[in-house]
């Protein structure tokens, strides 16, 4: 560990850290006269100091001296010169001490070694409260006190920070042990949040972070997502003031998906899975407190959908036939990363009767076909996630990523005058110029093809999209960062 | 005990801003309209124009490039620098 910047002086000599409550501390007293004689030694006791008798101790109680001086072994022996350590030894070893030291004969009747213990500073009930007390100045955030009689969870309802759940207190000590998920410090610009174009800090993402209730190790991944929503492609802004039930829906590649417990199987769009739901619940806390959007304010759905508390998933790659969505994208295979989306809720596509790939393909591109409206065309992206049992079908036939996306794009080719304003006694539509063109359902790349689900379920469902292109959202595929 | 915990918002200070006086007539005023870019706004621009001119005032016309976006802030700029008066429009 690191000495940290603020870290107690040690004195020159030779310094000690010891604890009452550790067999080897206590067998070395014995060593430590032999090197109190020549001097000069500082012993640091982390407890009862009533073993030290006459020898030159020092209350380290506060665990001060050993948080700053990563010290995670008792007894830890240091040399210190000019005020600088200059050699280091944990436990005891006769060699080892002599060696720091040097002093030769210590400790004869001893054993040749004995390991130590662990150091109080590193204990794990401890540890995060000391974070807080030594490392609390990091932190920049206002500080809010609640009374004492004040119910937390009510105090963060009342001021208007939760997206309607309960949320975890973000405490100093839960948001310290939360930024251990990055090396970037606290105060580091990720992105300008709309819709009051706020600069946010790895601190405020983390913040929210806790109070979505993610782990440390998805951290990363929240600020990617954060970073990915706020550029001008994806365009969060749009997203949140429209009047379409969309929201940030994100997809998630790579084996750091399984590393950190996501689950892209049985009811992978469901409830039950802390990472997939807390990180997209994360990147939508972070929207509306740091961002200031809020239903009612700037977010003006007419009826908005589940998905915009948390929408999040990854993709299941081991079971896939196809290269990742992120591959697709142009992200190297192997590594993580987030594509992020301006979705709708999911609706499935049923067809438990198609075992070819013309009358599966033909059957969802029937299904896709009215998304949104069967008379609009070109507007929306989609992202198609296909079950396994559908991929199945496909696979036996050989059929790749791009096999399956041409031949769906071949049959949503729709004539205009089935689109135009007016078709089958309905205004909405395309305008009538367009009545002898041959329209597209979706853009050339307007088909986001996924793999993910549980192994049983002849069906796959399509998560429709917002306005595309530059007056609306691209989504956005970004390698994970902010290790 | 009382119990801390940190700020997850954005912290801004609410600045009470207070609102210009509103002039009594736009007779000589320069008002800027701006369409923020949603269909058939103009035409509803198009007629408070042709109302404002009846009154004496002189009409600037903007647009935003699209309604999903903040106006840009040279956009901005330039309307708080060439007009008394601003009259936004919302359509669909």
């Amino acid at each position: 560990m690191a000495t940290a910047p603020n870290a107690p002086a040690l004195p020159d000599g030779l310094v000690v850290v010891v604890k009452h409550d550790c067999a080897t501390c206590r067998m070395v007293v014995p060593v430590l006269r032999q090197l109190a004689e020549p001097g000069p030694l500082t012993i640091f006791v982390q407890d009862d100091p009533a073993f030290l008798e006459g020898l030159p101790s020092r209350d380290d109680s506060d665990l001060a001296v050993s948080w700053h001086h990563g010290i995670e072994t008792v007894p830890t022996l240091i040399r210190v010169s000019a005020g600088a350590e200059q050699d280091r030894t944990e436990g005891w070893s006769r060699s080892e001490w002599e060696r720091v030291s040097g002093t030769a004969g210590l400790g004869p009747e001893l054993p040749v070694m004995r390991p130590g213990c662990g150091s109080l500073s590193v204990d794990p009930d401890r540890v995060d409260a000391l974070r807080a007390t030594f490392s609390g100045s990091r932190l920049r955030s206002r500080r809010v006190e609640f009374a004492a009689l004040e119910d937390e969870m009510e105090a963060l309802f009342d001021r208007g920070w939760t997206d309607g759940l309960p949320v975890v207190p973000p405490t100093e000590e839960r948001v310290l042990r939360m930024l251990e998920g990055t090396s970037h410090h606290p105060s580091e610009v990720v992105a300008v949040t709309p819709p009051d174009l706020i600069e946010v800090t790895v601190e405020k993402v983390a913040i929210n972070a806790v109070m979505a209730g993610c782990k440390p190790e998805y951290l990363p991944w929240v600020l990617s997502a954060v970073e990915a929503a706020c550029t001008d492609e994806f365009n969060i802004h749009g997203v949140l003031a429209t009047t379409m039930p969309v929201g940030p829906v994100i997809v998630c590649n790579g084996p750091g998906t399984q590393a950190i417990g996501m689950n892209s199987g049985v009811n992978v769009l469901g409830q039950g899975n802390r990472a997939n739901l807390t990180i997209g619940r994360a990147l939508q806390l972070v929207i509306r407190n740091v961002g200031g959007g809020r239903p009612g304010g700037v977010d003006r759905a007419t009826h908005g959908n589940p998905g915009k508390i948390s929408f999040c998933f990854p993709e299941d790659e081991a079971g896939s036939p196809w290269t990742s969505l992120a591959t697709a994208r142009g992200i190297q295979p192997g590594t993580d990363a987030i594509t992020i989306f301006a979705g709708e809720g999911p609706k499935i596509i049923v067809d438990q009767l198609s075992r070819t790939p013309d009358s599966l393909v033909s059957s969802l591109a029937s299904a896709m076909r009215a998304m949104h409206h069967p008379k609009l065309v070109l507007g929306f992206d989609v992202i198609l996630l296909i079950s396994p049992e559908h991929a199945r079908v496909f696979a036996e036939a050989g059929w790749s990523r791009e096999t399956v996306l041409s031949e769906l794009h071949a049959r949503l080719q729709v004539p205009g005058s089935e689109l135009v304003r007016g078709a089958a006694g309905i205004a909405e539509g395309v305008p009538a110029a367009l009545r002898d063109r041959t329209l597209s359902k979706f853009r050339p790349d307007g088909i986001l093809l996924v793999h993910a689900g549980g192994g049983a379920g002849l069906f796959s469902t399509m998560i429709g999209g917002w306005a595309n292109g530059a007056m609306g959202s691209t989504p956005v595929t970004r390698a994970v960062g902010w290790r | 005990m009382s119990k801390t915990i940190l700020d997850p918002s954005n912290e801004r200070a609410v600045s009470h801003r207070i609102l210009l006086e509103r002039p009594q007539s736009l007779k000589g005023l320069t008002v800027g309209l701006l369409d923020i870019a949603k269909p058939r706004g103009d035409v509803f621009l198009d007629r408070i124009e042709q109302r404002l001119t009846e009154t004496g005032a002189r009409v600037l016309r903007f647009k935003k490039p699209t309604f999903t976006k903040p106006a840009p802030v040279d956009l901005r700029h330039e309307i708080a620098s060439q007009c008394q008066v601003v009259i936004e429009a919302l359509a669909d």
